[in-house]
């Protein structure tokens, strides 16, 4: 077995046993990276030198740490101090933060080693990556399709080996639904678990940096190192740190477990239909008691996330104006043409799109039509998730109705675009944690992946059912193909 | 028609910056002045990815001034964003409060045009962060944004449309300057821009209940063009109306130099702030106990004050009025009254010589470069005899350029008053031999003669002549 092949937890444990060493760890890496990176295009930055660099001073520093000079790749639209940050758009093109994201602060007090910032959908706005400024990242497990998105250069790089995990952040199903394409395990904590402090804002009521990881216990030793309150972000929790690895445990006798009948019906492809049940009969088998259940709110939970996330995001998106940093039109007399000229240039189509429905929503006189009835909706969302919390300790899902579509098969249609994320919107509408899990492959080799969805702070619960699930099945044994 | 016959509308939205130490959103300083961009770090300058936590001192600082004004003061509020794009604001937002402001339904009294008194109503105090600033072809042509002041903290005070001409607003705004500065959260500076007023004036015939429209005058910052803007906008709008015409809500800029209004925006650019709760905040909860607690400290106010000292020193309504309007002109009196025991006495130096100076130098009280103890001491130095009223009005000139202690500066000076009998004699025979006229005008009955004859002795010794004996002595002399 080749070194980027194995998980975190492996590669630690043959580090400890000095079976390997942290240099030929970061070389098999960058190594991999060469060889796939040309196929699979998951990389805005590769920071070749400056992760040499990096394990060097760690190694000097004696970090102690279990995770130094361990290797991870970023999703560039979290900020780090000297290495660009384009948020794959041209606006930030050249763009380098003056300052490190509260969560790469933390992951460089463990000494991990940074491989390179990954593609993804301009500001996070898409579900395919294709809406990167960049380059399109393709699907490991067939170059033809899309990785899902909008963290696809993340769950790609992870799915190919180029790195052993990565962050990603999650608004409406940026981590779970690309996990479920590529076949790896996608973790969307809870609103207020991880701090935002330094994620460039998309919609800020929504947006979670989380984990994409080729297995569950690697999510849970990430979680780990992320989750915790940051003073810096008024919207992070204030919480006993709690060790998700230490209670990972192959049981989930008893566990209550609801299953959505809405998320069954039309529109969701017959395979993935059959996997998830499949998936059912692992739980009922391992001693979980399953029962359907129902969340008829949650077909409203689409719209009200398009109304909300482009909202903020019309507002968030301000700050790109060509003033002080970013993109600057060349073509302007006035403040107005600098304003004008630099948005429309610098911003890609599905950008705009959603900075002007944003706009358009909280408009004077559209407000209380739209925006106030979307947040009145999103409450009706969440009581109906508590409502079904009193009864079940986890509700399962199909992460995505499909499985991975073919490049620009649906760049021309929005709205089926936006169907992509059916499943795991509500999740981010209500603030609740979600693990996707991969369950298998359709006839073509793609992968299929069934969500989880906790409690309010559960990450626990889930990261256990998903582990218990890992345990009993062997999706491991399937590799990306990388077949055109 | 005339003035006369129509009513004057008038309400203010005063801004004022809270002194507290650092910025709303970031540990920034909120000092004024320095170097351009040196007082911002990536929070107040907007970058990606970061996000704003509420100065709690901000908060505390606001409930202060809403009880101060007595308002209720809201349990629950929120921050939401106002937006709109302009370069010296950065997030492309302003962090402001919209429908939940933290004070609401308050009033303070003022004096109206008759003396009587009058509550000025006032809506609602919110807080929010102020702007940066540009500077245009400071630095080689085109324009620059500083953002030094993005993100020190504001309060709105928004008042209800209850003035009725621009003498209440003078004392409005006054009293609210002076509750302010007593509650320490805004120094209040005007030319720093720290307190500054926007200004709704609209015009009615009498006997109209409808309000007329409005026009509004922005970031007004000094008593005098506030005053002088309302006047040219009250006659504007009555000249308009007189011809027929009608008055067009619109934002004016008020322009010193030449005395007149200008439209600040065309239709074109009506506003649309799309303000919707800010979700990098979470919403302010205030517990009875804090608000309390903010309750207990607050320091006496101007109108307590005031009771005092007409009780305590006996001084007039007036006087009372004039120097407690000012925390720093009556910490100023308190403390030296407390050194020199002449409250009549310090209180008219105060009220005349040192509030004369401070407006011809165009000083706020605060800027005031001596201490009690120095002004007491000049007190105790009339007393005593050592200088003459007249002295004392040059050393508290002098007081103004090089503060020093009194005695020291007398001698430096050579203003030691002349008590020697002897010389005084001398300058009085003197005087008497070249005013003939004046003596027999006195003989005569003419008591203004001696006062122009005193005045001759104290031209002659430059004032330093004590004029009581001055005064005995040429009575003396006349009547021999």
């Amino acid at each position: 077995m080749e070194i980027y092949e194995l998980t975190v937890h492996e590669l630690i444990e043959k580090l400890d046993k000095k079976e390997i060493t942290k240099e030929e760890v970061l070389i098999s890496y960058q190594n991999r990276i060469d060889e796939k990176e040309k196929d699979v295009q998951a990389f805005v930055t590769i920071t070749q030198q400056e992760a040499k660099d990096q394990l060097q001073k760690i190694q000097k520093e004696e970090n102690k740490s279990k995770l130094a000079g361990i290797p991870i790749g970023i999703k560039d639209n979290i900020c780090t101090k000297g290495i660009k940050t384009t948020c794959a758009s041209k606006m930030l093109e050249d763009f380098v933060s003056p300052y490190d994201a509260t969560v790469i602060k933390r992951i460089n007090q463990e000494g991990m080693v940074c491989l390179g910032k990954l593609n993804m959908d301009e500001f996070a706005m898409g579900g395919s990556t294709e809406h990167s400024y960049f380059k399109k990242t393709k699907n490991p497990w067939n170059l033809n399709k899309v990785p899902g998105g909008s963290s696809g250069g993340s769950a790609a790089a992870v799915a190919a080996g180029m790195t052993p995990w990565a962050l990603g952040s999650d608004t409406g199903g940026s981590i779970r639904q690309p996990a479920a394409f590529c076949g790896i395990v996608g973790l969307k904590p809870t609103y207020g678990l991880v701090s935002r402090f330094g994620l460039v804002a998309f919609a800020s009521s929504l947006d979670q940096i989380g984990t994409l990881t080729k297995d569950v216990r690697d999510s849970a030793l990430l979680l780990n190192v992320i989750a915790g309150h940051d003073k810096k972000d008024s919207t992070s929790v204030q919480k006993e740190k709690e060790d998700y690895v230490a209670t990972l445990k192959n049981d989930v006798k008893g566990l209550k477990i609801g299953v959505p009948k809405e998320y069954f019906g039309e529109g969701i492809n017959e395979e993935v239909k059959q996997s998830i049940l499949k998936v059912i009969e692992v739980y009922k088998e391992l001693g979980a008691v399953v029962e359907e259940c129902s969340l008829d709110v949650a077909e409203y939970a689409l719209a009200t996330y398009y109304i909300i996330a482009c909202a903020e995001a019309s507002s968030n998106l301000g700050r790109f104006d060509g003033i002080r940093y970013g993109y600057r039109t060349k073509q302007y007399e006035n403040l107005k043409d600098i304003y004008r000229n630099s948005r429309s240039e610098g911003f890609g189509p599905e950008v705009k799109r959603r900075i002007i429905l944003g706009t358009y929503v909280l408009s004077s006189g559209y407000y209380d039509a739209y925006y106030k009835k979307a947040q009145q909706v999103r409450t009706l969302v969440k009581n109906e998730f508590a409502k079904n919390f009193e009864k079940y300790d986890i509700i399962l899902t199909p992460t995505a109705s499909n499985v991975a579509f073919d490049i620009g098969s649906k760049i021309n249609n929005p709205l089926e675009m936006y169907l992509a994320d059916l499943c795991t919107v509500p999740v981010n509408i209500a603030g609740l944690p979600g693990i996707s899990v991969p369950c298998g492959l359709n006839k073509e080799g793609m992968p299929i992946g069934f969500q989880l969805i906790g409690k309010p702070f559960a990450e626990g619960t889930i990261l256990n059912a998903a582990y218990s699930y890992e345990q009993n099945t062997n999706f491991k044994n399937n590799k990306p193909t990388f077949k055109n | 028609m005339s003035r006369e016959d129509y009513e004057v509308i008038i309400g203010l939205e005063v801004h004022a910056e809270l002194s507290t130490k650092t910025k709303i959103f970031c540990s920034c300083p909120t000092e004024f002045g320095g170097e351009p961009n040196t007082h911002c770090c990536p929070i107040c300058m907007a970058m990606p990815g970061t996000l704003p936590v509420l100065n709690e001192k901000v908060v505390e600082y606001a409930v202060r001034a809403g009880l101060a004004t007595n308002c209720e003061i809201e349990q629950r509020s929120k921050n939401d964003r106002k937006n709109y794009f302009y370069p010296d604001l950065p997030k492309s937002y302003q962090i402001s409060q919209f429908d939940k402001p933290l004070c609401k339904k308050g009033g303070i009294e003022i004096d109206d045009e008759k003396g009587e008194k009058k509550t000025i109503r006032i809506t609602r105090i919110h807080i929010e962060e102020d702007a940066g600033k540009l500077n245009h072809d400071e630095f080689g042509g085109g324009s620059l944004v500083d953002l030094n002041r993005a993100g020190v903290p504001l309060i709105e005070i928004v008042s209800e449309p209850d003035l009725r001409s621009s003498l209440e607003v003078d004392h409005y705004l006054k009293k609210l300057k002076s509750i302010l500065e007593y509650i320490e959260v805004s120094d209040c500076k005007m030319q720093e821009g720290s307190f500054r007023a926007d200004v709704n004036v609209s015009v009615r015939k009498k006997g109209e209940t409808k309000l007329g429209t409005r026009t509004e005058m922005k970031n007004m910052n000094s008593f005098r063009s506030i005053i002088r803007g309302i006047e040219y906008e009250i006659d504007r709008q009555i000249d308009i109306i007189d011809q027929g015409g009608s008055i067009e809500q619109e934002t004016l800029r008020w322009d010193d130099v030449s005395g007149r209004t200008f439209s600040m925006r065309d239709k074109e650019d009506a506003q649309d702030y799309r303000y919707f709760p800010d979700p990098d905040l979470v919403a302010i909860y205030l517990s009875d106990e804090y608000i309390e607690n903010i309750r207990k400290t607050l320091p006496e106010l101007p109108e307590s004050r005031k009771e005092r000292y007409r009780k305590e020193y006996a001084l007039s309504q007036r006087d009372a009025n004039l120097l407690t309007a000012s925390k720093y002109l009556s910490n100023l009196f308190e403390d030296t009254t407390a050194i020199c025991a002449n409250a009549k006495a310090t209180c008219n130096w105060i009220l005349s010589d040192i509030s004369r100076i401070l407006n011809e130098k165009e000083l706020e009280p605060s800027q005031i470069p001596f201490s009690s103890e120095q002004l007491a001491k000049l007190i105790s130095l009339i007393e005593k005899g050592i200088i003459s009223s007249a002295i004392a009005k040059k050393v508290i000139e002098e007081l103004f350029e090089h503060p020093n202690d009194p005695e020291k500066i007398i001698k430096e000076k050579g203003w030691i008053q002349i008590s020697d009998e002897g010389a005084i004699k001398e300058v009085v025979l003197q005087i008497l031999e070249a005013n003939p006229q004046s003596v027999a005008d006195y003989k005569a009955g003419k008591e203004k003669a001696l006062g122009f004859l005193v005045g001759q002795a104290m031209k002659q010794t430059k004032g330093k002549a004590n004029p009581q004996m001055l005064n005995k002595m040429f009575i003396e002399e006349i009547n021999k």
